[in-house]
């Protein structure tokens, strides 16, 4: 069973999607804030990250930027999935080697469960 | 074609639609500048008649009235600026107002999508959680657009003023008692000292209420238990002073000049609290300085903030 590492602060959003997740037949590990995030991420080393942007503790920019600092974790394909929507922030994450990046209201829950599908099948 | 001609002359309508005074407006400026041009037209011509044997003496008023157009040339475009500036503001809040509401838009659009699937079929029991995160999110959309319309409201000075006289610590009480649960679930003790016996002024209770309430919610959420919040009232020469004081994480000193502002929000504001309009403050501000009194305040990180207004009585 494939581990995702689902960082989102707002709990309902948490909650909804997590649940999604696992009925996709996934093992869902859930953080609230960059800190533990970055924690999660070392000890569990999920197959993917879906990463907030804006995360108390840590944003979500210095989370991905550790995470692709750290040679045991830099592999792991994120998704950013986020509110913000300025292309300078689009280009950042994608500089910092997120594999793609979503904008929250502008999807379905459905199709980023199949990108979260397509981008762990690749 | 006739008609929009005939409205353009309506100047002073014009400015008030771009919601500026007449002197600040680039068409009545331009009017002013037309005249001042003819004006100085036909007293060059008159002083260059009359001196006409005294050429340094033409010269010179000639150049104060060159002086006096350039001046009136620098006001027009000085307003031309202001007026790309309100514009600028405009769209830059219009884009933040529209990310702040797309977080509970999106909750509200998730747990929909979540609820009505046939896939990912939510257990009865389960579904009351998710309707009480919509209702959470309706609310917090209705406190974001609440906000926003007190903002609009002081900005365009069309936020009625309603004054009478009131007992200014019966307000705070009453706030007092409403916030006490919410501080002493995280172990702060919320104390109120009234140094006064009678606390009468007359200004407008909503918008006080307002100030306070936006104030001792701060207070409150950005004091981490335990700790204090003490709320003076006293009087100082012709005003009421009110004085809050937390122990709270304080606000790091680079970033005390922008508090103020609109849609500000700290580094470490963010940190413990990642929701918030940045509007609180900054209604604050516009609505005590249309009160006739001031806000400010002194902080240190990690040890509090304290936050003082005057009322004039």
């Amino acid at each position: 069973m494939k581990k995702i590492l689902f960082i989102e602060d707002e709990a309902a959003l948490q909650k909804a999607f997590s649940e999604v997740l696992r009925r996709a037949d996934y093992k869902v590990i859930s953080a609230l804030d960059g800190e533990i995030a970055l924690r999660l991420a070392k000890s569990e080393k999920p197959d993917l990250i879906l990463l907030d942007l804006i995360l108390p503790k840590k944003h979500g920019f210095e989370v991905l930027k550790e995470l692709k600092e750290d040679p045991e974790l830099k592999e792991i394909p994120v998704i950013v999935l986020t509110n913000l929507e300025k292309m300078e922030e689009v280009e950042k994450a994608l500089a910092l080697g997120a594999k793609t990046y979503l904008v929250k209201t502008r999807y379905n829950i459905e199709e980023i469960l199949e990108k979260v599908k397509q981008i762990l099948s690749q | 074609m006739e008609k929009d001609f005939l409205s353009q002359l309506n100047i002073v309508g014009n400015c008030r639609k771009y919601g500026l005074p007449v002197w600040q407006c680039p068409q009545f400026l331009f009017l002013v500048m037309g005249l001042v041009i003819i004006l100085t037209s036909v007293i060059s011509y008159l002083v260059g008649a009359r001196y006409i044997a005294q050429p340094e003496t033409v010269v010179l008023i000639v150049l104060v009235l060159a002086v006096f157009l350039f001046i009136v040339g620098f006001i027009i475009t000085r307003s031309f600026e202001k007026l790309a500036e309100a514009s600028r503001m405009k769209s830059e809040f219009i884009n933040i107002v529209s990310h702040q509401m797309r977080s509970p838009l999106t909750n509200i659009k998730w747990t929909f999508e979540v609820l009505s699937s046939k896939d990912f079929h939510v257990p009865r029991e389960k579904e009351e959680e998710y309707f009480v995160n919509v209702q959470e999110n309706i609310g917090r959309m209705v406190e974001l657009i609440d906000d926003l319309l007190v903002v609009s409201k002081i900005e365009q000075g069309t936020f009625p003023l309603v004054k009478k006289e009131i007992e200014l610590s019966s307000i705070i009480e009453e706030l007092i008692s409403r916030y006490k649960v919410f501080a002493e679930a995280s172990n702060i003790k919320l104390n109120f000292y009234l140094g006064e016996k009678t606390t009468k002024v007359f200004s407008d209770p909503s918008l006080l209420k307002l100030v306070m309430e936006n104030l001792i919610d701060n207070a409150v959420r950005y004091t981490p238990g335990p700790g204090k919040i003490d709320i003076h009232l006293t009087k100082k020469e012709n005003s009421l002073l009110f004085r809050i004081q937390d122990s709270g994480v304080g606000i790091p000193e680079s970033e005390q000049k922008y508090i103020f502002q609109k849609f500000y929000r700290a580094e470490n504001a963010l940190k413990r609290r990642t929701r918030g309009s940045g509007l609180g403050l900054y209604v604050c501000k516009s609505a005590i300085e249309k009160l006739g009194g001031k806000i400010w305040f002194q902080s240190k990180e990690n040890k509090g903030t304290t936050f003082y207004f005057t009322i004039p009585i």
